[in-house]
């Protein structure tokens, strides 16, 4: 038989909390391996028992952006700043795949995991934080179909971008798991959230700067355009990555706000709905 | 000694009602209002006024609990179905929290109940072992140097590598509780556990309790079997309706258990405090598990028919209404589900019933159940009209093979039904 325990146990009160609780971010460092292995568990099974396998994750960001070229390009013809529109819509790609896996993995995990919910303790938050990790997975894969594309339409990268993509890949993630928050604790009560979600989806598409270049925006409308932290989010990658658009300015600071007030008020509505998620789910 | 857990005052207050009535539809023009006030609805509820708080009762599930338990102490509970057994359990585990009163808990709390909970068709054995065990609370390395053993206690070695949706539901079992048993939690919590599994399992989970216990771990013990809990436990608190009504040693307990009524076997009774107003005008009363000769019992025979008697009270007359059985095993795989008026002419019959007091009985015929433990459902509804009353797990009952088909082959047998078929052996050549 193994040593009866190898660290001297801890004490864990519990009771009532109350307000805006404590975080407890203690726990969710103690559960950190749960993380890895729930992230390793999605990816491992997402492409279990199909054809295609890993090649689902270069195939789906590269069909959505040929039909993008097809469609934006081709017949709309959009403008890009002097980019190839497929690198152009690419790089907007890389972010917004991450943010749907948040948006639709996330805001499901919660309900997705109930029998995990119903029956053991672990600290809830890693349910969303590891759907958007997982969507990192398929955001490296993508990244490297960037990479040859650049040197395929023969596009130099911005100088910057060592410090300023990792900057911007910060705030995708702030702003993908913000969201997730948010709807991975309002679904565990009201299911309308999955009703939701495709509409949501596409809204969201649209009011992004994905398939077209936010330059198209009169200037009056900037500010209030930016109010979605996705638009930040995109046009901060294609500056850091393709060296377009204006950089950080106002809109920019709009953005990025945005996305850490619904992060951090996901958080806080996030925790305070925890105790019931078991009761409700 | 030091104290293992303590429990202070807890009590729990679930929301009950709500759910129903938002369904319960009855014409076009409640859809359609419902439908328009929706956004307000979800507005006031996400701002946390909710205007359905009419319709909602509040119920204690616990209610001012508090005892001590010293490290190294096995704890029975007793008590019957919706005692609070199972909201301690959970309150204990950290799966919910309490509405009132705190708790310490040193050490990590694990249960033989969870388990296979996170295990994942597509991945293998030796995949499910780690992402189980991490979702148990249990550090990589740990599981490292653990998982030979577990292994060796699943009897599973040969298809380690082989996805577990390949795998039989006894070896899915054996390895889930396998990955649970080595937890090494510093407190053991364990539910029922003579219902889940068949018999070899149970003296498995029954084994290994007692080596957690003799090796100086708390073990908090809830069963509704009162020889289990006699031949485990020295301690044992009687709840009842959420409340604590004796901490005891067990023989005394369980003394005061069995002798207070409330555990009368083969019997529930429905209390007015325990029926939701939204059951009106049905009323449930009683339900009864009775033997051959006419006698409620805990245990009932395989080979002899068993009747289930449910009593209620209609306090206005009801139509189409059906009053049905759900017959589950203790682990959630349903049996059966059969209905008062399942019968054409009986329910041309009993179109509508009157007010007045009434009894719905079924037979179920011999040679029907292995062995185990089942649980009733209980529902009352008309049908595509509303639901009036539900109690999933009325009441549990064990049944005893003693002169089944087999038995004089001293093996546990497979299945959920054991019948007594026409074999016939010929002799051909």
């Amino acid at each position: 038989m193994t040593q009866l325990t190898k660290h001297e146990p801890h004490t864990i009160y519990i009771k009532p909390s109350k307000g805006l609780a404590a975080l407890n971010l203690r726990d969710l460092w103690v559960y950190r391996e749960l993380i890895f292995f729930m992230v390793w568990r999605d990816v491992k099974v997402k492409y279990k028992q199909t054809l295609l396998g890993m090649a689902w994750a270069v195939i789906q960001p590269v069909m959505t952006m040929l039909v993008f070229t097809f469609l934006f390009d081709k017949v709309a013809k959009l403008p890009t700043e002097g980019i190839p529109y497929q690198v152009f819509s690419f790089t907007a790609l890389l972010p917004w795949g991450l943010f749907v896996v948040a948006l639709n993995q996330g805001s499901r995990s919660l309900v997705a995991h109930n029998n995990m919910v119903t029956k053991i303790y672990f600290p809830r938050l890693i349910l969303p934080i590891s759907s958007v990790f997982s969507g990192l997975v398929d955001f490296a894969i993508a990244f490297v179909i960037l990479v040859i594309l650049m040197f395929y339409y023969q596009v130099t990268p911005a100088w910057n971008l060592l410090w300023t993509l990792p900057l911007f890949l910060l705030l995708a993630i702030v702003t993908a798991l913000g969201v997730a928050l948010w709807l991975s604790a309002i679904n565990v009560q009201y299911r309308d959230v999955n009703q939701a979600l495709p509409f949501l989806t596409q809204f969201w598409l649209f009011a992004t700067p994905v398939a077209y270049s936010a330059s198209v925006i009169p200037a009056k409308w900037q500010v209030l355009y930016f109010l979605n932290p996705m638009a930040g989010v995109v046009n901060g990658f294609r500056w850091s990555l393709l060296g377009v658009g204006s950089g950080p300015d106002i809109t920019l600071w709009v953005s990025t706000g945005i996305s850490i007030l619904i992060f951090v008020s996901g958080l806080f509505y996030f925790r305070s709905m925890e105790k019931t998620f078991a009761d409700t789910i | 000694m030091t104290t293992a857990i303590s429990v202070k005052n807890i009590g729990k207050q679930y929301k009950i009602g709500a759910a129903e009535s938002k369904f319960r539809y009855n014409m076009l023009r409640d859809v359609i209002v419902d439908t328009v006030s929706a956004p307000i609805r979800l507005a006031k509820a996400m701002i946390g006024k909710s205007d359905r708080r009419m319709n909602q009762n509040y119920v204690w599930a616990l209610k001012d609990v508090s005892f001590d338990l010293e490290e190294g102490k096995v704890l029975g509970i007793v008590g019957r179905n919706g005692a609070g057994k199972s909201t301690l359990l959970k309150i204990l585990s950290r799966v919910t929290e309490p509405t009132v009163g705190t708790v310490s808990v040193r050490g990590r709390v694990g249960s033989l109940l969870e388990v296979g909970t996170g295990f994942h068709p597509e991945l293998t054995g030796r995949e499910n072992i780690y992402m189980n065990g991490a979702i148990l609370g249990m550090r990589r390395a740990e599981i490292d140097s653990k998982f030979d053993e577990i292994v060796d206690f699943s009897e599973v070695t040969q298809y380690i590598d082989t996805p577990v949706k390949r795998y039989s539901s006894g070896m899915y079992l054996r390895l889930a509780f396998a990955v649970a048993a080595h937890l090494e939690p510093e407190i053991l919590v364990v539910d029922e556990v003579l219902a889940v599994g068949d018999a070899e399992f149970q003296k498995k989970c029954l084994g290994k309790m007692g080596d957690v216990a003799q090796q100086g771990r708390t073990v908090l013990f809830v069963s509704h079997n009162m020889s289990a809990i006699l031949r485990l436990t020295q301690e044992a608190i009687v709840l009842n309706k959420g409340q604590m009504l004796m901490r005891a040693p067990t023989q005394e307990a369980v003394d005061f258990y069995l002798s207070s009524g409330q555990a009368q076997a083969g019997q529930r009774v429905w209390d007015v405090e325990d029926v939701p107003a939204a059951s009106a005008p049905f009323r449930p009363i009683s339900l009864k598990i009775k033997n051959r000769s006419g006698k409620a019992v805990d245990t009932v025979r395989s080979a002899e028919p068993v009747t289930v008697e449910f009593e209620y009270q209609l306090n206005a007359p009801v139509t189409g209404l059906r009053v049905g059985f759900y017959l589950s095993t203790m682990r959630g795989e349903y049996v059966l589900a059969t209905f008062d008026t399942d019968e054409p002419q009986l329910f041309e019959k009993h179109d509508t019933r009157n007010t007045g007091h009434y009894i719905s009985r079924a037979e179920i015929p011999a040679d029907m159940f292995n062995e185990g433990r089942y649980t009733i459902g209980v529902n009352a509804s008309s049908f595509g009209v509303r639901r009036y009353f539900m109690d999933e797990n009325a009441i549990a009952f064990n049944v005893d093979i003693t002169g089944a088909p087999g038995t004089h082959w001293p093996e546990p047998r497979v299945g959920l039904v054991r019948p007594r078929l026409n074999w016939d052996i010929e002799k051909i050549g």
